[in-house]
């Protein structure tokens, strides 16, 4: 259904950071798109929806094509309209606002206000956590709660794929559990998923199909049950825990920044 | 030394509560029982002062909190706004043409026409805001926003010369209906433009309140908190900036319009001081803090009170003072406010931002 081909990403004119990258995603799979810091993840999501343009990046080479139209230079707002939703990189929920207002940003692109209904209760039923919490500022929120309503946000627009950058991003263990069945769930009901992570074993469990990107291009993919039993990922991949929080938090200044120089 | 600084930022607060609030307060209350009807009208005009301001720093707001620039070319747009009311209900001839002027030819009294011609001109403004938005603002999303506001303060300047040279703005009445007429307090007038200004910038605000929790508002609150994760959700920025835009340039052309009216002017007519209204709103707006419909409205309100009341009762001082000094009280306002609280009384502090 989705269908990334060769495809060549470039920032700032000049920095190369997908080199000839190509994934699929099935109908009704969930794909895991695994690698380290820096491989390219987050600028693969980019180009999916629409969004290289505010970091100064741009697809060079190679296409997207979404159920048969080409959507590489598509605008973010008609790749949500056509069905494709991300939930981003460090959650980015909107503190200022309510959870109700954050889900209503999610529904934007959908005009029938029974279809967005619809949308609320399955998310409410979904987490029943939010709907407790439905006039509280997105700010106060826990970090699992808001990568759950980064979550609900992005089901309001009714997605038939959802990509989800680092889901498991900070969350205690017990939290990632959870949201990994929460896209278990969600993909039961008919959603393909486009799962990135870094964390390698909580994604190729629930994976039907997984790429690991090193550099901007796929090194390796293949089932996901097969990955999980292969050597060199058990090596890289899966053997990798006992760093993690540093890394983590690391990462979130890093973000922080980027998103600063944006906005500035 | 954390501590000397924490002492530093308060210092000026606690100065400047106990040193000026204090005798201020004790002053008025003096003049209030020496003269009520005096101190009456002074209030009410501070009142229609400051619901003028708050007029013109909801526009500046809205386009803030949408596209984080101040838009130095509210001013000019206040005048065009204005000027549009002035042709349509004062002149024969749609301007530049022998085509009689439409409204004239409508039935009904001549505050029906004013209505009319009020709706065209806020329609007018409107269409000007999203012209330029889409013209000269648009091209520049993502580039830094210092060069953004410089554009504003270019736009300001070639509107002002085309509205000079080429419509040429000369005491062009706007006739609003009630005049300079106004109700007696005592031996004191009280202008009706007062009353009207409090019930517009009222309206204006409840407006915008409603409008925030609309559908395209919340849009709009997302996209000023996080452009990209708006996007992200479908949301097309242009389309809010442009709204933005287009309601700003509504909120400066009212503005304008109050601008030739008691108590900031006894005119009636636009000129090119009209301009000046947007200039004397700013620190109403950097008080309140930039992003803030709730701080824009009592910014408006504190600043127009400081003015007003400072131009009647320290009048007796202008050999110290000089004599404009009035219009330089909402400046000074200003920086003892921001002394106190650096990103005003509402402003949203960067790290919230993140
Ligand atoms: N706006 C940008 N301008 C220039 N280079 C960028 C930009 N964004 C990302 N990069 C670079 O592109 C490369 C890939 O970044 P990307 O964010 O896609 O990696 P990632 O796989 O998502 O990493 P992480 O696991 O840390 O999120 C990195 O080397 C990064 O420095
Ligand atoms: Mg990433």
């Amino acid at each position: 259904m989705l269908e990334i081909a060769n495809l060549e990403v470039v920032y700032n004119e000049v920095i190369l950071v997908l080199r000839g990258l190509s994934i699929e995603v099935p109908e009704g799979d969930i794909v895991a798109l695994l690698g380290a810091n820096g491989a390219g993840k987050t600028t693969t999501v980019r180009a999916v929806s629409g969004l290289l343009d505010v970091h100064e990046g741009e697809a060079t080479k190679g296409s997207i094509t979404w159920k048969g139209k080409d959507i590489t230079h598509a605008k973010p707002s008609e790749i949500v309209e056509s069905g494709i939703t991300q939930v981003m990189e460090g959650r980015r929920v909107f503190a200022e606002l309510t959870v109700d207002e954050n889900l209503a940003t999610g529904g934007f692109t959908v005009q029938d206000k029974a279809k967005t209904a619809e949308s609320y209760d399955r998310v409410m039923d979904l987490f029943p956590i939010l709907a407790e919490r439905r006039k509280q500022t997105a700010g106060y929120l826990s970090g699992g709660e808001q990568q759950m309503l980064a979550i609900g946000r992005a089901l309001m627009s009714d997605p038939e794929l959802l990509i989800l950058d680092e889901p498991s991003l900070g969350l205690a263990p017990m939290l990632i559990e959870q949201i990994r069945d929460i896209i278990v769930d969600i993909n039961k009901q008919g959603v393909s998923v486009l799962l990135i992570e870094q964390n390698a074993m909580m994604a190729l469990s629930i994976a039907k199909h997984g790429y690991i990107l090193e550099t901007g291009k796929v090194v390796m993919d293949g089932e996901a049950q097969k990955l999980l039993g292969d050597e060199d990922v058990q090596e890289f991949y899966l053997g990798l825990h006992g760093e993690g929080g540093e890394r983590k938090s690391f990462r979130d200044v890093k973000h922080y920044k980027r998103r600063k120089r944006w906005l500035s | 030394m954390n501590n000397f600084l924490l002492k530093l930022r308060q210092e000026p607060a606690l100065m400047f509560l106990f040193g000026v609030m204090v005798p201020i307060t004790v002053f008025l209350a003096m003049q209030l029982f020496n003269d009520p009807e005096i101190f009456f009208a002074t209030l009410m005009r501070s009142l229609g002062m400051g619901s003028t301001y708050a007029i013109v720093a909801l526009g500046f707001v809205l386009i803030f909190k949408a596209t984080q620039t101040v838009n130095f070319a509210q001013g000019a747009l206040a005048v065009s706004g204005a000027l549009f009311l002035s042709f349509a209900v004062a002149d024969d001839h749609i301007p530049l043409t022998t085509i009689d002027n439409p409204i004239n030819s409508l039935p009904g009294p001549d505050w029906f026409h004013w209505g009319v011609s009020l709706v065209l001109a806020m329609v007018f403004a409107a269409i000007l805001g999203l012209v330029i938005e889409r013209l000269t603002i648009r091209p520049m999303v993502g580039q830094p926003l210092f060069s953004v506001a410089v554009i504003t303060l270019g736009l300001e300047i070639a509107l002002r010369v085309f509205n000079n040279d080429t419509v040429k703005v000369e005491f062009r009445n706007v006739k609003v209906p009630w005049g300079i007429d106004g109700f007696q307090v005592g031996k004191e007038t009280i202008n009706y433009s007062i009353i009207a200004a409090m019930v517009t910038a009222a309206i204006a605000f409840v407006a915008v309140f409603i409008f925030y929790r609309s559908r395209l508002g919340i849009a709009m609150r997302a996209v000023a908190f996080d452009q990209e994760a708006a996007m992200a959700q479908g949301i097309n920025v242009g389309r809010v900036f442009a709204i933005a835009w287009a309601a700003g340039a509504v909120l400066a052309m009212i503005g304008g319009v109050f601008a030739t009216q008691p108590p900031v002017k006894q005119s009636l007519a636009v000129d090119n001081e009209t301009a000046n209204i947007a200039f004397r709103a700013l620190p109403a707006v950097i008080l309140g803090g930039l992003d803030s419909a709730t701080g824009a409205l009592l910014g408006g309100l504190i600043v127009g009170a400081a003015e007003i009341f400072a131009g009647q009762y320290a009048a007796g001082e202008t050999d110290i003072l000089g004599a404009g000094y009035p219009v330089i009280v909402p400046y000074v306002v200003m920086m003892i406010g921001l002394l106190i609280r650096p990103y005003g009384l509402f402003g949203t502090p960067e790290i919230r931002r993140v």
